[in-house]
């Protein structure tokens, strides 16, 4: 059976599976559609979490950065999975407690002031959508590239597909799909992983696998071999980092804050039961995540050194076809500028601007043209880091049948975690603004309708960001991370630890710590590109770790003001001290 | 409630106390293992070495994500003996 087939049976089947769920689990009430009924055993929590959690940008683009990157790509794991510490210390439980149905809601009886509550509707929907976009690219790209039908078709084809279970589900439909493609998504990590350790290292188990000892022979482990084959093609070595460690600190501290501060993983713990279930299922949720998130940086280190070896000094006429495929998804470019027609690959961008412009020409050896300058680099090779992960297999020369589940796995990874997101959305639509504010007197049943559609809404927006995706997608990602970190984090933080933290100190902050980063990031990504250097940061620091910073204001400006206006009032004082004890009452 | 109010109030204080400093020891391990041993002591730690790996990159890469892991636990665990030892545990079986 080709390959191709294949992962149409193994996507489909998937889909299949999905749609099955939601028919079986409707939602029919607020309380399932906003929190799956609140009994979610914490096992399936764990699972569905760790789906909600890991993204496209885990699965998909995670080891392909950290591949290119060395050991500065630590950020993305540390800064990940560290986060996810903070978030189940410091407010899952607490929340839990609380025992209603959004993060704005508890932002709003915290701070007793609606204004506090849009504030955080606000920073919700923001850091929500750009998240969602990043999510439709994923999906296109595996359907672009494995199931050759067009960008647009696939995110279709994917958006139907979260709308079955999104809208008629919500999260409890949500919960249930999630568990199941976690299944999916971790299967179909680990089985390329594992047979290409065995492949390079004799050694089954990933995690070990490289650190252990190449089988060619030369006595070195895996990251020696690398960082010794990098410096010979001009690259800086593999384990050793070139960023400035207050840049790496404050990158990490940002996406650690942000992933603390993400309300689609938060509103997941409004799922179980009671308050010691919130922290159990944190638990499990954290093993379900470190078993992709330790597979990442082996699969990183045994891509980068595998594409070297099958790329480097091979002739374009006898490249394997998955070079040719992923050429024609416009992620790869050669151009042969020594003319000998073979592709030399090493340090420095191949070509400027850096991604590839194809004209429709085929060069002397059938490679696709490009209208790029050339650069004196002696690279020839533009690999796009989206790649990585999903072409590991064919790089490896694994079968046809784990090709196509790597496939499954990604759209798996994908649709959780867009799914995760749109609910959030719709439910800070139907609940937050609708029901607490603009439309008080509606009914649950009108709520509940309310709720299907601006789910509807928001899924028929991400899928239009995923047809024409924003060209400043790939710019804002730093948004999703600064802007939780520096406006959602802080507040619930606050709410929770600091019983003596006013409306007006949460609500100055959040805002101060929202303008300052915002600020931060369009100044230097869109106004003043040119003087995105370390020169011209503030600190040192760089758009993407400036998150932190923004935290560290927030909390300033809250305690600041807390303490020159009038505290909280007693029964706001009660509710912080009822979600502080885990007993019912 | 069998308990006299201020008795309660007394217990729930207590508690949190003991919550905070549990809190305080374990994010000490938290920054310790990531921020420290993965980020600023990484190029000192990397002199040494663990199961093939340097020290410093595999805490980055491997070893701060299973302590991580650990300490989810450790949390758990203790949070129940806390709440069981200051009779706030919202098992609802038994009486507090």
């Amino acid at each position: 059976m080709s390959t191709q087939l294949l992962t149409y049976i193994f996507v489909g089947l998937s889909f299949a599976l999905y749609i099955g769920i939601a028919v079986w689990s409707r939602a029919s009430s607020t309380k399932d559609f906003y929190v799956a009924g609140g009994g979610v055993h914490p096992l399936a929590n764990g699972m569905a979490t760790a789906a909600d959690w890991m993204s496209a940008a885990s699965f998909i683009s995670m080891a392909g950065i950290i591949s290119f990157m060395g050991r500065d790509g630590s950020v993305y794991l540390l800064g990940w999975t560290g986060g996810y510490v903070l978030l189940a210390l410091l407010l899952a439980p607490y929340l839990r407690k609380f025992g209603r149905f959004t993060i704005p809601d508890f932002i709003g009886e915290r701070y007793y002031s609606q204004t506090a509550r849009l504030v955080a509707v606000v920073c919700l929907i923001f850091v929500s959508f750009t998240y969602v976009a990043g999510q439709m690219r994923g999906v296109g790209i595996v359907f672009s590239r494995f199931l050759e039908v067009d960008v647009s078709t696939g995110v279709m084809i994917g958006m139907a597909v979260v709308f079955m279970y999104a809208v008629l589900g919500g999260m409890k439909g949500i919960t249930y799909t999630q568990v199941a493609q976690y299944c999916v998504l971790i299967f179909a990590y680990m089985v390329p992983a594992i047979y290409i350790s065995l492949m390079i290292t004799d050694n089954p188990i990933p995690q070990f696998g490289f650190g252990a000892t190449v089988n060619d022979g030369s006595q070195l482990s895996v990251l020696q071999k690398l960082d010794a084959v990098l410096l010979d093609l001009g690259f800086s070595p593999y384990t050793e980092g070139s960023k400035s460690t207050t840049d790496v600190f404050a990158i990490t501290a940002a996406l650690m804050f942000g992933t603390a501060g993400l309300p689609h993983v938060l509103v997941r713990f409004f799922t179980v039961p009671k308050v010691s279930d919130a922290r159990l299922s944190a638990g499990y949720a954290l093993i379900f995540i470190a078993i992709l998130y330790t597979t990442a940086p082996a699969v990183a280190s045994f891509a980068r050194l595998n594409l070297i070896n099958t790329v480097h000094e091979t002739p374009y006429a006898e490249a394997p076809p998955w070079f040719s495929q992923w050429e024609d998804t416009g992620l790869i470019a050669w151009q042969d500028k020594n003319a000998d027609g073979l592709m030399q690959y090493g340090a420095g961008a191949a070509m400027t601007p850096t991604k590839p412009n194809f004209n429709d020409e085929r060069g002397a050896h059938g490679e696709r043209l490009v209208s790029n300058a050339s650069t004196k680099h002696a690279n020839e090779v533009y690999i796009d880091r989206d790649i990585i992960v999903l072409a590991n297999p064919e790089i490896a020369g694994l079968p046809g049948w784990v090709i196509a589940l790597v496939a499954a796995g990604g759209v798996a990874a994908a649709l959780s975690t867009a799914a995760g997101l749109l609910l959030v959305i719709s439910s800070a639509i139907s609940h937050d603004l609708l029901k607490q504010t603009f439309m008080p007197h509606i009914t649950e049943r009108q709520e509940l309708l309310f709720a299907r559609l601006a789910a509807a809404v928001a899924v028929c927006v991400a899928g239009l960001f995923g047809i024409y995706p924003p060209a400043f997608v790939a710019q804002v990602v730093a948004f999703a991370f600064g802007l939780a970190a520096a406006s959602l984090f802080p507040a619930l933080l606050l709410g929770i630890f600091c019983h003596w933290i006013t409306r007006e100190g949460a609500i100055a902050g959040m805002l101060s710590g929202l303008v300052f980063t915002f600020g931060y990031i369009v100044y230097f990504k869109f106004m003043m590109p040119h003087l995105n250097t370390a020169d011209y940061w503030l600190f040192g620091i760089s758009p993407e770790g400036i998150g932190s910073l923004g935290m560290l204001l927030n909390l300033g400006v809250s305690t600041l003001v807390s303490r020159f206006t009038n505290p909280p009032p007693p029964s706001v004082q009660s509710m912080i001290q009822r979600i502080r004890v885990p007993r019912a009452d | 409630m069998t308990q006299s109010s201020d008795d309660q109030i007394e217990r729930e204080r207590s508690y949190w106390q003991a919550n905070l400093a549990l809190l305080a020891k374990l994010l000490a391990v938290w920054f310790t293992v990531s921020f420290g041993a993965s980020i600023l002591w990484v190029d000192w730690l990397d002199q040494f070495s663990l199961f093939g790996f340097k020290l410093g990159f595999w805490f980055a890469q491997q070893g701060a994500i299973l302590v991580f892991v650990g300490l989810i636990f450790v949390y758990t665990w203790r949070m129940q003996a806390l709440d069981r030892k200051f009779g706030v545990d919202d098992n609802a079986d038994k009486p507090s």
